[in-house]
């Protein structure tokens, strides 16, 4: 009696982990088929260029200034933390080569991913909620434009293009907080700490940036649009699509990030 | 001319989850013919709509247009039968974040940016047809009253001259008089045009002057069909009770 108790207890445990990893699953295969669906459409025409420069400016010039802050902030407080750290091994030295490293490699694309997912990803499904929800989406279809290829594909494109611009110009303002912090307070020599931070920067670093960005790009885009159109059920509705969009980007930058991190490392 | 009818639905089912919606509707509308739904709220009509445009699948039964089954068709095929249609979305569904002469033209141009002088012209033209004038052109759809947005809606559905329209209650929230010009066009269309019309309407007004023929929804069934002139004594209690909007009777 007691054995049937424990199995059931059991099967009980079991489903209800069971249950969200197989709910999981699904969504990601739903997640997938929607990139490749969108992605096929989007390499055959009609294009629609207008829409990709509108998306442009809204991602990627109206970002600007909460990705310049951000780095600026970040890179400062990253050289102090350096200095406080390295100076319990006499290590204050490091901090240009650290800056840089962690800036470039890490702290520049993870945080312009997620600022600019908190910005973006939302308003995207904020935007094609409601259009999904008053009905605008079908009207689209009924008036014969495609919605992948005139909502999503240049949401997704731009995305993908603005992300490295602006990891680019955070890394820049990111070392230049750094350095600024540097030679103000911790007494560095100017000349010397570009010339540090410029020795130790190598192409694999940049490079290793600029993917991590496009990849962002696409997950804030992928998940702003995705969540949009799933959108069921008035405001409300709209209300859940973009508070999952936000988090459905937050997850996916900072599972791809550690990936492409180990993958270069492993 | 062609012997099939320009739509047929046979025995189309929709759900949604333990919702039965459509349960077996089979009916069809002739080339030039004006067919008008009526049934209570919420007993699936625009649904039904939706299911012939195929932008919800249906669970069971066939749709045909011109004697094309659309039902399981590949998407290409389907966009090619869409070009057929004009649809009056019951919200209006007009793009909040375009002015109102690119709502107009937007099945012309396909949403790029392209002739605008042409275009502007052909969206005053059809919002003159709706009883607008230039004054609302560049406005946005917010900026219009709910029955300017929906004769806008309307001068976006006839724009491209489409062979079928369906027409989503297109008199609701209009005064009377603005009425009788959305009757008329609707006629003018149907009769000058040759536009095949699906109405759906819940004012028995409009149901006698824009109609050929009407068909009377009722749990998921078309219950009752024939020509406007027998509405009136159809002999069925359901299409009586609401006929005359009588709140005791069958229908509850
Ligand atoms: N996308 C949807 N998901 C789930 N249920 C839906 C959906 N669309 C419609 N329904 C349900 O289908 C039923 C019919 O809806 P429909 O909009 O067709 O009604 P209607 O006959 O047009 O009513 P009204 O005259 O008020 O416009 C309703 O019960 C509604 O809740
Ligand atoms: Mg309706």
């Amino acid at each position: 009696m007691s054995e049937t108790g424990i199995l059931g207890s059991l099967v009980a445990i079991f489903a209800a982990i069971g249950k969200p990893v197989v709910g999981g699953f699904a969504s990601v295969g739903r997640v997938t088929l929607f990139a490749l669906q969108t992605i096929q459409r989007a390499l055959t025409p009609p294009w629609y260029p207008l829409r990709l420069l509108e998306q442009l400016f809204q991602i990627g010039w109206n970002s600007l200034p909460v990705v310049a802050l951000t780095a600026v902030f970040t890179g400062a407080a990253l050289a102090q933390q350096i200095y406080t750290g390295g100076s319990r091994f006499n290590a204050q030295s490091t901090v240009p080569a650290i800056v840089v490293i962690a800036m470039v490699r890490e702290l520049g694309p993870v945080l312009v991913g997620l600022m600019v997912a908190g910005r973006v990803s939302s308003a995207m499904a904020a935007e094609i909620g409601t259009m999904r929800v008053t009905e605008q989406i079908d009207a689209m279809v009924t008036l014969r434009t495609d919605p992948y290829r005139y909502l999503i594909a240049p949401r997704l494109f731009a995305s993908v293009i603005a992300l490295p611009i602006l990891v680019c110009i955070a890394n820049v303002i990111g070392i230049f907080g750094g350095y600024l912090l540097s030679i103000h307070k911790l007494g560095f020599n100017p000349s010397s700490y570009l010339e540090m931070t410029n020795s130790i920067l190598e192409g694999d670093d940049i490079m290793m940036s600029l993917v991590k960005a496009a990849v962002f790009g696409f997950f804030i885009a992928l998940s702003g649009c995705y969540a949009g159109l799933q959108t069921k059920g008035g405001a409300a509705g709209v209300g859940r699509a973009t508070t999952n969009a936000v988090v459905g980007a937050f997850v996916l930058i900072l599972l791809s990030n550690l990936v492409i991190t180990l993958t270069a490392f492993g | 001319m062609s012997d099939h009818p320009k739509i047929e639905l046979q025995g189309v089912s929709k759900s949604f989850g333990s919702n039965h919606v459509l349960r077996d509707v089979s009916f069809s509308v002739e080339p030039g013919e004006s067919m008008t739904i009526i049934g209570g709220s919420g007993c699936g009509k625009s649904v039904m709509l939706k299911c012939i445009l195929g932008l919800m699948d249906v669970d069971a039964g066939k749709i045909f247009v011109d004697g094309e089954e659309i039902t399981g068709m590949k998407a290409a095929d389907h966009d090619r039968v869409r070009a057929k249609f004009g649809m009056l979305f019951q919200g209006g569904a007009l793009f909040d974040s375009l002015p109102i002469w690119r709502n107009i033209t937007f099945a012309l141009t396909q949403g790029r940016h392209k002739r605008s002088s042409d275009m502007r012209a052909t969206a005053l033209e059809n919002l003159e047809r709706v009883g607008l004038g230039k004054e609302v052109l560049d406005l946005r759809p917010s900026e219009l009253s709910g029955g300017m947005q929906k004769r806008v809606a309307l001068a976006r559905a006839i724009a491209p001259r489409p062979e079928i329209i369906f027409f989503d209650e297109p008199t609701t929230g209009l005064d009377p008089i603005r009425t009788d010009v959305i009757n008329k066009l609707i006629v003018e269309l149907v009769k000058d045009l040759g536009i095949t019309a699906l109405t759906i309407t819940h004012d028995m007004g409009s149901v006698e002057k824009i109609s050929d023929r009407v068909a009377m929804l009722f749990e998921g069934r078309i219950i009752w069909s024939g020509p406007v002139s027998e509405l009136r004594h159809s002999g069925d209690v359901h299409v009586d009770q609401f006929v005359q909007g009588r709140a005791e009777g069958p229908i509850s």
